[in-house]
C-alpha cells in the first residue's frame, strides 16, 4: 500500500476508571482497559469491518475516534495532525470530517426536532454562514439521495419506520460532505430485510462519495458484505485484521476460527453441532484481563508461553497476535467440544 | 382502464411537491389533553377565573375602595349578599364592597402564583439543567449549594424578609421566587441526568455542537414536559404559600388583598354571622386550587402516556 493512509492508529487505548461504592476517597480507583492498544490503519475509501463479542471494545473505540471518550495513544488523520492530541477548539475542524451513524436509529434522533433540524444541525454548525433557503435546499437534495422524500423535511422521527430513522441519521452524517463515516452497528436494530436496504445504501453512497467507513457490527456475514477488510477485537485488544475474503477464507487466529465457525447457516440440514467450535467459559472481566495473550483461558491451543508473553501484531496483510497461528487440527477441536461439555 | 394515468401522475407529482406538516409531540400531547374530562373542567374553571379576575370590575356596582355607609355597623344584617343595594358577595366588616374585593384578591392570589412559578420555571430549568449536562465537580457544588438552601427552613424567613424589609407585594414576589426554584431544579437536574447519555445528545457532541446549544436546543425542549406539570402544580402552592403568609398578617397589606387576607378576615367574622364573608373568597380559592390540580394531573398524563 503505497498511499497514505486516511488514518493511521497506534496504540489507542481508553481506559475507565473504576470508583466502587464505598470507596473511600484515598482508595485508587480501578482500571478498567475497554481498549488496550489498539492499532490499524484506515485507507481513504476503504471500509474497515470491526467485528467481535459484546463488551469487546467496539463501540468504546468508535467513541474515542471520535472523541466522545478520551483515549491515549495516536490517531494520525491524513493531514498529519493527531487527533487524539487536539483541543476541543481544533477538533472542531475535523468533527465535519468524521462523522458517526449510531446503533438505534430512533434515539440517535431527538424526539423534538423535524427530520429537516434533525438533518440541518451538523450543517449550521459547522458553516453558521449559510441562508435559510440554502440549508434547507441541501437537507432535501440530501434526503433524496439516501431514499427519503423531499416533502416529508417538516415530519418528526417518530413518524418514520425504523429503516427510514436510519435513513436520517445517515443524511445527518453526510451533509457536511465527511470523509470518514463511523457506523456503531447500524444495521443491528433493523429487520434483516431493511439491514439489506440500509446496508446498500451504504456502499451505494460510499462509492459515490468516495467515503472511508469504519463499520462495527456483530453480523459477521454483514461485515463481510460490505467489507474490504475486517479487524477481529477480544477484549479490547487486535486479535486479527486481513483483508475480508483472505480473513474468512484462511482465518489464522484461534478465535476468529470459533467466531465464524458460529455464523449461522441458512440451512435446516445443517448440523451446527458439527461444524462449530465451541470456546469455554465466559469473556475474561476487563478489569482483571488474563496475563499474556488475552484470550489464552479459552484458547484450545493455549501453551504456557502464552501467559508469560504478549503476542504482537505480526504479518504483512494478513495480521495475527497470535504465538501459534494456523488452522485449528481435528484433535484441538475435539478437545474445545470436551472442555465445552465438561 | 379505470384510472386516469395522466391524472393519478400528477396527483403524485402533486404530492411528492408539497411539503408534509408533521405532528409533533406537543401536537399529540395536545390531543390526548383535550380528550381528558377533568383536566379539560379544570382548565374552563381556570379561565373563568381569570375572566373574573381581568374583569370582574366592570359588573361590581361598587369600588373596592368605597364604604358603604348605609350597611356600616350592621353588616350582620345590612350587608348581606344581594343584588338590589349592588352588593353581589355582600360587605365585609367595614362596609366595603366584597364582590369587587373578591375581583382584587383574586387578581392579587393569581399573579402571585404565575409569577412565583414563572421564576422556578425559569431559573430552576436553566440551573438544573446545566447542572445536569456539565455534571463533576461543577454540578456537586451547585447541587449542594441547593441542598443549603432547601435546608433553612423558608417560612422562617420569608418571615424575616417581610419584618425586616417591609410588607410590600414586590418582598413577597421577591421570597417566594426565591425558594420555588429550588424543588424545580432538583427534578430537571435528574432529567438531565437520563437524557444526557442518549444517542441524540451524544451525535450532537459527536458534531461539535457547543454545550449551550445542546442544553437549549436539545434538553430543554425534551424536559419542558415535566416542567411544564411540575409548574402547574406549583402555581397553587405558591397562592398556598401566599395565602399562608397574608393569614398571618404579614403578607398582602391593605388597601391591597389577596385570597388568604380575605379568608383570613371572614374567618375573624365567622361568629358574627357573616358567613358570606369566608365562604366567597374560600370557593374562589378551592375552585381555582381544584383547577391547576386537575390540569396539571392531564397535562402529565397527556405528556407521558406510557406511564399509564
Amino acid at each position: 500500500m503505497t498511499t497514505k493512509p486516511l488514518l493511521d492508529v497506534r496504540d489507542l487505548r481508553v481506559t475507565f476508571q473504576i470508583r466502587r461504592e464505598g470507596d473511600l476517597p484515598w482508595t485508587p480507583p480501578r482500571q478498567l482497559h475497554a481498549v488496550g492498544g489498539v492499532d490499524f490503519t484506515l485507507n481513504p475509501g476503504e471500509t474497515l469491518g470491526v467485528v467481535g463479542e459484546s463488551g469487546c471494545g467496539k463501540s468504546t473505540l468508535a467513541r474515542a475516534l471520535i472523541g466522545l471518550v478520551p483515549a491515549t495513544g495516536q490517531a494520525e488523520w491524513i493531514d498529519g495532525r493527531d487527533l487524539l492530541a487536539l483541543t476541543p477548539r481544533q477538533m472542531m475542524k475535523y468533527r465535519a470530517d468524521i462523522q458517526m451513524v449510531f446503533q438505534d436509529p430512533l434515539a440517535s434522533l431527538n424526539p423534538r426536532m423535524t427530520v429537516g433540524q434533525i438533518i440541518a444541525e451538523p450543517l449550521t454548525t459547522h458553516h453558521p454562514g449559510l441562508g435559510r433557503a440554502e440549508v434547507k435546499d441541501r437537507v432535501k437534495a440530501m434526503m433524496q439521495k439516501v431514499g427519503l422524500l423531499p416533502n416529508q423535511i417538516n415530519r418528526y422521527p417518530h413518524e418514520f419506520s425504523g429503516g427510514q430513522c436510519q435513513r436520517i441519521g445517515i443524511a445527518r452524517a453526510l451533509i457536511v460532505e465527511p470523509k470518514l463515516i463511523i457506523c456503531d452497528e447500524p444495521v443491528s436494530a433493523l429487520d434483516v430485510s431493511i439491514q439489506a436496504q440500509v446496508i446498500n445504501l451504504l456502499i451505494r453512497l460510499q462509492r459515490e462519495l468516495g467515503l472511508a467507513l469504519v463499520f462495527i457490527a456483530h453480523d459477521l456475514s454483514v461485515v463481510k458484505h460490505i467489507s474490504d477488510r475486517v479487524m477481529v477485537l477480544y477484549l479490547g485488544k487486535v486479535m486479527e485484521i486481513a483483508s475480508s475474503d483472505d480473513l474468512y477464507a484462511a482465518p489464522q487466529h484461534p478465535y476468529t476460527q470459533a467466531l465464524l465457525s458460529a455464523v449461522p447457516v441458512p440451512d435446516p440440514d445443517f448440523d451446527v453441532a458439527e461444524s462449530v467450535v465451541p470456546l469455554a467459559g465466559d469473556l475474561p472481566s476487563p478489569l482483571a484481563p488474563p496475563s499474556g495473550c488475552v484470550f489464552r483461558t479459552r484458547c484450545p491451543r493455549a501453551q504456557p508461553a502464552c501467559a508469560e508473553q504478549v503476542p504482537a501484531l505480526m504479518g504483512e496483510d494478513h495480521l495475527t497476535a497470535c504465538h501459534f497461528p494456523g488452522p485449528l487440527t481435528e484433535e484441538e477441536i475435539t478437545r474445545a467440544r470436551q472442555t465445552e461439555a465438561a | 382502464m379505470v384510472i386516469q394515468q395522466d391524472k393519478m401522475q400528477s396527483l403524485a407529482a402533486r404530492m411528492a411537491e408539497d411539503e408534509v406538516k408533521g405532528r409533533s409531540p406537543w401536537a399529540d400531547a395536545r390531543k390526548r389533553f383535550l380528550r381528558n374530562r377533568a383536566a379539560m373542567a379544570g382548565l374552563v374553571i381556570l379561565i373563568l377565573v381569570a375572566l373574573f379576575a381581568l374583569f370582574g370590575n366592570r359588573f361590581a356596582a361598587w369600588s373596592n375602595e368605597d364604604l358603604d355607609f348605609n350597611v356600616m355597623g350592621q353588616v350582620a344584617t345590612m350587608g348581606m349578599p344581594s343584588v338590589e343595594n349592588g352588593h353581589y358577595f355582600g360587605t365585609d366588616d367595614l362596609g366595603r364592597d366584597l364582590f369587587a374585593r373578591t375581583v382584587q384578591g383574586t387578581q392579587i392570589s393569581l399573579m402571585v402564583g404565575i409569577v412565583g412559578a414563572a421564576i422556578a420555571v425559569i431559573a430552576g430549568t436553566l440551573y438544573g439543567a446545566t447542572a445536569g449536562y456539565v455534571g463533576g465537580r461543577t454540578d456537586q457544588l451547585m447541587m449542594r449549594a441547593v441542598d443549603i438552601l432547601m435546608a433553612i427552613p423558608y417560612m422562617f424567613v420569608l418571615i424575616l424578609l417581610l419584618v425586616m424589609f417591609g410588607r410590600s407585594i414586590a418582598m413577597l414576589f421577591l421570597g417566594i421566587g426565591l425558594i420555588s426554584w429550588l424543588d424545580m431544579s432538583r427534578i430537571v437536574r435528574g432529567q438531565t441526568l437520563s437524557l444526557k447519555n442518549r444517542e441524540f445528545i451524544e451525535a450532537a457532541r459527536a458534531t461539535g455542537v457547543p454545550a449551550w446549544r445542546i442544553i437549549l436546543r436539545h434538553i430543554v425542549p425534551n424536559l419542558l414536559g415535566v416542567v411544564a406539570v411540575y409548574a402547574t402544580l406549583l402555581v397553587p402552592l405558591m397562592i398556598l404559600t401566599e395565602s399562608f403568609i397574608s393569614f398571618l398578617g404579614l403578607g398582602v397589606q391593605e388597601p391591597l388583598t389577596s385570597w388568604g387576607a380575605l379568608i383570613s378576615e371572614g374567618a375573624r367574622t365567622m361568629s358574627y354571622g357573616t358567613l358570606w364573608q369566608l365562604a366567597f373568597p374560600l370557593f374562589f380559592f378551592c375552585i381555582t386550587l381544584f383547577g391547576f390540580f386537575f390540569v396539571g394531573d392531564g397535562l402529565r398524563d397527556a405528556l407521558d402516556p406510557k406511564d399509564r
